[in-house]
């Protein structure tokens, strides 16, 4: 390899991420595991089939899904506006997606748990016209999740839109398709990898989302508590071996899932030639 | 499919793209759109195919008022420069596009549309590459899909948008061939834009030479040549020496052009049109030769003056048969005499 390739630095560059690499991520995801060990498999076994944290785990992947969908969905349109229109407020609303990665997520958790519970200014309204229930409730972790994941569909799929050949579809309209024809066949094939990773991205910062979650979710054990939670709770009572044991097995269930969604990229990009 | 453009007009904030265009093409003819880069050509072509929309005037297809038609309902085949082709399908599908997308109750059976592809393939010689992206061809074989891809639907009519400009000298000279023949074989009206007049001419059977979104005349490859309507055509159409009355009054005068009938106009004058002669040694040189290319049949040979205030232009382009140069037997700095066969006066 070194022979051959005409970019320099192969070694001390590969040298540097394996260092850093370990460094920042390998030792202290080692250490949760170390930790772990410290528990018997009988008394790990116990401590992640306890009910209640079951029920969080399904809480935190049911609504970390859910949101990374409705990011996804909402996330491409949203990208889609900003990239293909032209209208006053554009740049301001282009900076405005952004904000939630600035903004500290409790602030964030506070103002949606606000604006959310049956007095506030929406929640009154969803009571009162749909019946509706947010705050307290697992929608309401859904509907912060949307909040804090949707700046990474959008970021992800503007790009791909930007760069978006549109003869493509200028050939699609002279071959007679109509406009849905062309988003469905032409379009939309061309932004799923994009689509994709925002939605990896959404799901996997859902998934590890405390801040804005615990203002709104009203942590009602069985119902909405979330499994950064458990953790938390468990650190509380110096069960740090239970804490470890509930955080590893998420990271697990974490890095399967999003193998799994790049698996399911790769398999998308290679049917449709861009690998 | 005839085509006829009407009293089209196109503007793009100030600027005028098109200013009043009126055009007939008749059927089965194969038509360029010749001009310089910004002269409203490529505009005129895709408000034709309907992915643009004029200010005002009318495209008229096959009889029918087609202005308002959507692209999709035009029935129109269009190439684009940059292949356009569908990078997300192969190249099978990528040509069976048009056939899948039918609504179904005129959409051909499967079957049909593998047996179509693959008849479109062997038409465009490549269908050992159907199974391949976009992405892993050379710019020739896009071009030859992306073709291929237009022609799937049965276009009434097919129009090409400077198919040629992206490829390399050689491939774009094969596929001009190819173009040529395939005209012939399928026999749809064709309208192709390209600002090489080369191009125009070898392809060809009209032209249309477009300027600052104008027609400046329209006619066979010959015609154009041969008759320029202006001083435009004359000297975009194939090389000219251009000199005018004003500053070469002199020397137009000595070799028998006197500007008397022609007061203020340019002459135009074919490098074909001039022959030379050695001058007799002895004789004191006023024209000389500078150099000469040899371009295969014909050598171009660039004349001088020897004096500077003679009236001649800095350099005079002749053309011969390489034959008859050798014959010749110039040499740089040699003096010559000339003479003009033909010239046409434009203002």
């Amino acid at each position: 390899m070194k022979a051959h390739s005409i970019i320099p630095g192969f070694y001390p560059t590969l040298g540097y991420t394996l260092f850093y690499l370990g460094l920042i991520v390998l030792i202290p995801l080692s250490t949760l595991v170390f930790k772990t060990f410290e528990l018997s498999w009988p008394a790990f076994a116990d401590s992640i089939s306890n009910g209640r944290v079951l029920s969080s785990f399904r809480v935190s992947f049911l609504t970390a899904l859910a949101a990374a969908l409705v990011a996804s969905v909402f996330g491409g349109i949203i990208a889609w506006v900003l990239v293909r229109y032209r209208f006053p407020g554009q740049r301001l609303l282009d900076a405005l997606i952004d904000l939630p990665f600035a903004l500290p997520t409790a602030v964030a958790g506070v103002v949606l748990a606000t604006i959310y519970q049956p007095n506030g200014v929406l929640g009154k309204l969803l009571k009162q016209t749909f019946n509706l229930k947010i705050a307290f409730k697992p929608a309401g972790i859904v509907v912060a999740l949307i909040f804090i994941s949707l700046p990474f569909v959008v970021r992800t799929a503007q790009p791909v839109l930007q760069e978006f050949d549109t003869s493509m579809e200028e050939a699609a309209a002279s071959l007679g398709a109509n406009r849905w024809q062309t988003f469905l066949r032409v379009i939309f094939p061309n932004l799923l990898p994009a689509l994709l990773t925002g939605f990896a991205l959404a799901f996997a910062r859902s998934i590890g989302e405390y801040g804005s979650v615990i203002f709104i979710a009203g942590n009602l054990p069985f119902v909405s508590e979330i499994v950064p939670l458990m953790i938390i709770t468990k650190l509380e009572q110096y069960d740090i071996a239970g804490a470890t044991a509930i955080a590893l097995t998420m990271l697990l269930l974490s890095f399967a899932l999003l193998l799994l969604v790049n698996l399911l990229q790769r398999w998308v990009r290679q049917r449709s030639g861009q690998l | 499919m005839s085509i006829s453009i009407a009293q089209l007009n196109k503007r793009f904030g100030a600027f005028n793209a098109l200013n009043n265009i009126n055009l007939d093409i008749p059927e089965g003819e194969l038509a360029a759109l010749l001009g310089p880069s910004g002269c409203g050509k490529t505009t005129l072509l895709r408000i034709i195919a309907g992915l643009e929309w004029p200010d005002s005037g009318r495209v008229i297809i096959n009889g029918e008022d087609k202005t308002q038609a959507h692209a999709s309902h035009r029935g129109i085949g269009f190439v684009f420069q940059h292949y356009a082709l569908f990078r997300h399908m192969t190249v099978f599908d990528n040509i069976a596009f048009g056939l899948r997308i039918k609504p179904r109750r005129q959409r051909p059976a499967e079957s049909v549309i593998r047996t179509k592809v693959h008849t479109l393939l062997e038409l465009v010689q490549l269908d050992w590459l159907h199974d391949h992206f976009p992405d892993q061809l050379s710019g020739g074989q896009r071009q030859r899909i992306a073709l291929a891809r237009a022609l799937a639907v049965e276009p009434s009519v097919l129009l090409l948008d400077e198919p040629f400009g992206a490829l390399d000298a050689s491939v774009r000279k094969d596929l001009r061939q190819w173009l040529r023949t395939l005209h012939r074989e399928l026999h749809v009206t064709s309208i192709f834009v390209t600002h090489d007049q080369e191009e125009a001419m070898e392809v060809a059977s009209r032209i249309v030479v477009l300027n600052k979104g104008k027609v400046e005349q329209q006619g066979s490859p010959s015609e154009l040549y041969d008759q320029p309507a202006n001083a435009f055509v004359s000297q975009f159409i194939g090389q000219t020496n251009v000199l005018d009355s004003h500053n070469h009054q002199h020397w137009l005068q000595s070799i028998g052009l006197g500007d008397d009938a022609h007061p203020g106009l340019v002459a135009h004058v074919r490098p074909q049109h001039i022959t030379i002669e050695k001058t007799p040694t002895g004789l004191p040189p006023s024209i000389v030769l500078k150099d000469w290319q040899h371009l295969g049949a014909i050598t171009r040979v660039e004349l001088t003056g020897t004096k500077p205030d003679d009236g001649l232009p800095p350099v005079l382009h002749v053309e011969m048969p390489s034959e008859h140069f050798k014959q010749l037997q110039l040499f740089k700095g040699d003096a010559v005499n000339i003479s003009i066969k033909q010239v046409q006066w434009f203002n």
